[in-house]
């Protein structure tokens, strides 16, 4: 119908333009809140595509299941029109015309013979074509022989029909990948209360610890999902430095990432859904209870990593490795600590023994230095009289890594100790003979 | 029997804490006014004036290798920039095993304190050091305290470096104030401090001339050349003569 003809009929109607995206993010939302229902949760252009196979036993029968989805939808502001069949393209289709159907199983060419040829949703040409011919309902077009259909519209459309009528089955792909583990708790009261949702975490993941261990398995990413009851949804993600399963370490990392988080946990009128999931599971060796005193020391250092970088983001809880090179500023990387793999390199020393330290304990970015006469140079504005000297240490830079990345490239430096006349110990070098610059101090 | 088991019980306590859990490490020289060395669980503050700052962290670096144990190293961001990174190179050459070291970079005070009592809670630690630049409102008796009462409860040793700030309260077991000290002119080039200690719960206050003996990991008095005792915790024997007396 034309926008002119449905004025012309109601002239009270409000007009608006489509808005695509806005459409899309809010079947985005209502597709993670379905997830509280079933996992297999897939995007339909029109609507949502929910399996439900094998957890409508969970809701009370597949009846109870549909009016509980189609109510709180209603009541979050929804018009709804649902059914369930046994196959997503015949449920889809009775989903337009018999809203609130469902087909028993088996029973699905039944229930389609009496819609009309559009439930197909078959090309255009293809369902004009069907309707010149005289077949209106989808019963007529099910009961000609798969030859003749096949011979005048193509193979595509044959197994469209086999689709809908429930002959033939294409899975639908859900829009989430599926954790290899998840335990949930359902409320029949909306909770709001931050202890209470930590004392749910605490016995789900008292829950999960079971199942990782049948497997032999720790979690190293877990993610805490908070349903809210108006739809909302909440997913906060911790991850640990080695693979676990303990319940109160679990519990606690979480109420880390709670308090650290910028936009605060809204419970709103409170969640109705708490699902734990783990997200990246490894293989965890049972842990024996008789570990030497180092070991559980190790461990408490491992938690307290996991902790920290709970609260201020992996990046920012660093160890030191080592590196295989001798330019000063690439010998050692602080890496995230969660992350860090141990290194096989070991540490060595520039410094022989008896030897004044080698290297500065505080390096920084290269900053330019004056040089003046009298052995003195200026560095931040101070000028600093130089008593003792040592150099230079020629530090070539890695041509044969300039070759292949742009770590490796510059001229060569001259570095010397310098020490000044209050016993401040600078490490500054030459480049090219002329321009100076401070790389960092010694203690 | 009974007699001599309980005296077995008795002489385990007794010897059951010289591992890790000396109360004090020795630091040589000011030893004597510290009641036998640096107490351990306890905060410690160390200021630097102006452009000492590497010095400072050399003395609270020789300090962390004395208590031993993993470090957790609290700084803030910015700090990086002016004082420089921690270099695990250099750390390394003063005998603080980089693997042992945790970093922590932070943006501002209230993290870095609230890092610093997770640290604290973490009694595998040997030493959080929290290293903060400038004066801060939120530094005051309530977070030392806190500091403090988590560093007695979990044994873990709270080193406080202080750049560009004035000590304000007198919560901490000792303060110290590092200075670089020139180095004598033959073997120049060893990490020297002057330190003072200003502050100090168990005595009198001093100053001294250490110099950090990287090989070792030890303090020594860099004007006699003497080396103080590496071992400033009581010996067994001392235990026992307890006991007996008892």
């Amino acid at each position: 119908m034309a926008l002119a003809s449905a004025r012309a009929r109601g002239p009270a109607l409000k007009v608006m333009a489509a808005n695509e995206a806005a459409d899309a993010k809010l079947l985005g939302r209502l597709a993670d809140w379905c997830d509280s229902f079933s996992p297999f949760v897939a995007l339909d252009p029109q609507g949502l595509l929910l399996d439900v196979t094998g957890s409508s036993h969970l809701f009370g029968g597949e009846l109870a299941m549909l009016e509980r989805l189609r109510a709180a939808l209603k009541h979050q502001g929804f018009a709804v029109t649902a059914a369930l069949a046994g196959s997503a393209t015949a449920a889809r289709a009775l989903a337009r015309y018999c809203d609130g159907l469902i087909v028993p199983p088996g029973a699905d060419q039944a229930a389609m013979a009496g819609l009309p040829v559009e439930a197909l949703a078959l090309e255009p040409a293809i369902t004009q074509a069907l309707r010149r011919a005289g077949l209106k309902k989808v019963g007529q077009v099910a009961a000609r022989s798969r030859a003749e259909l096949t011979a005048r519209f193509g193979a595509a459309m044959v197994s469209q029909l086999d689709n809908a009528l429930g002959k033939a089955e294409i899975p639908i792909s859900p829009r989430l990948k599926l954790p290899p583990y998840r335990v949930e708790r359902r409320f029949a009261e909306p909770v709001a209360i931050e202890d209470f949702m930590l004392a749910t975490i605490k016995q789900l993941a008292g829950h999960l610890a079971k199942l990782l261990e049948e497997r032999g398995e720790g979690a190293r990413a877990l993610e805490a999902v908070f349903f809210r009851a108006d739809g909302a949804i909440r997913r906060i993600a911790i991850e640990t430095g080695a693979p676990s399963r303990d319940p109160a370490i679990l519990e606690r990392l979480f109420r880390e990432k709670l308090g650290a988080l910028a936009d605060p946990l809204d419970p709103g009128f409170g969640f109705d859904l708490i699902r734990l999931e783990a997200l990246h599971t490894e293989a965890c060796r049972s842990e024996a209870n008789d570990l030497g005193s180092s070991a559980v020391d190790e461990k408490e250092i491992r938690h307290l990593i996991d902790r920290l970088a709970a609260r201020f983001g992996s990046h920012r809880v660093l160890a030191f490795r080592p590196n295989d090179t001798h330019i000063p500023e690439n010998a050692f990387a602080a890496v995230p600590a969660q992350y860090a793999p141990a290194s096989k390199l070991a540490w060595e020393s520039v410094r022989s023994p008896q030897e004044a330290p080698q290297r500065p304990l505080r390096l920084m970015i290269p900053e330019p230095v004056s040089m003046l006469p009298g052995m003195r140079f200026r560095w931040r504005g101070v000028v600093h009289a130089v008593r003792h000297r040592e150099g230079p240490e020629r530090i070539a830079m890695e041509w044969w890594r300039a070759l292949s990345d742009s770590k490796g490239g510059g001229p060569a430096r001259d570095y010397f100790r310098l020490e000044d006349e209050e016993g401040r110990r600078f490490w500054l070098y030459r480049e090219n003979g002329a321009r100076w610059f401070l790389h960092g101090v010694f203690a | 029997m009974t007699g001599a088991m309980e005296k077995i019980a008795t002489l385990r306590a007794v010897l059951a804490p010289t591992g890790r859990a000396q109360r004090r490490v020795s630091l040589g020289r000011p030893d004597g006014v510290l009641a036998g060395g640096l107490r351990r669980g306890a905060l410690h503050e160390v200021f630097a004036p102006p452009s000492h700052e590497a010095a400072a962290t050399g003395f609270v670096v020789g300090l962390a290798v004395r208590l031993g144990g993993p470090v957790l190293w609290i700084t803030q961001d910015y700090a990086l920039l002016e004082h420089g990174v921690q270099a695990a190179t250099g750390l390394q050459e003063l005998g603080l095993d980089p693997a042992r070291l945790i970093l922590l970079r932070v943006p501002d005070v209230t993290s870095a304190l609230r890092a610093a009592m997770d640290g604290l809670s973490c009694a595998a630690l040997g030493a959080v050091v929290i290293e903060l630049s400038g004066e801060s409102k939120l530094l005051d008796l309530v977070a030392y305290r806190k500091l403090v009462l988590a560093a007695g409860e979990s044994g873990v040793t709270v080193l406080l470096l202080r750049f560009s700030a004035q000590p304000s309260v007198g919560v901490a077991e000792t303060r110290w104030q590092v200075r670089a000290q020139p180095s004598p002119s033959s073997h120049w080039g060893k990490p020297i401090f002057a330190v003072e200690l200003q502050r100090n719960r168990a005595g009198p206050g001093g100053s001294w001339v250490l110099e950090w003996s990287c090989d070792d990991g030890l303090f020594r008095s860099a004007d006699r050349g003497a080396v103080v005792s590496a071992s400033g915790e009581r010996s067994p024997a001392a235990a026992l003569a307890d006991i007996s007396a008892a």
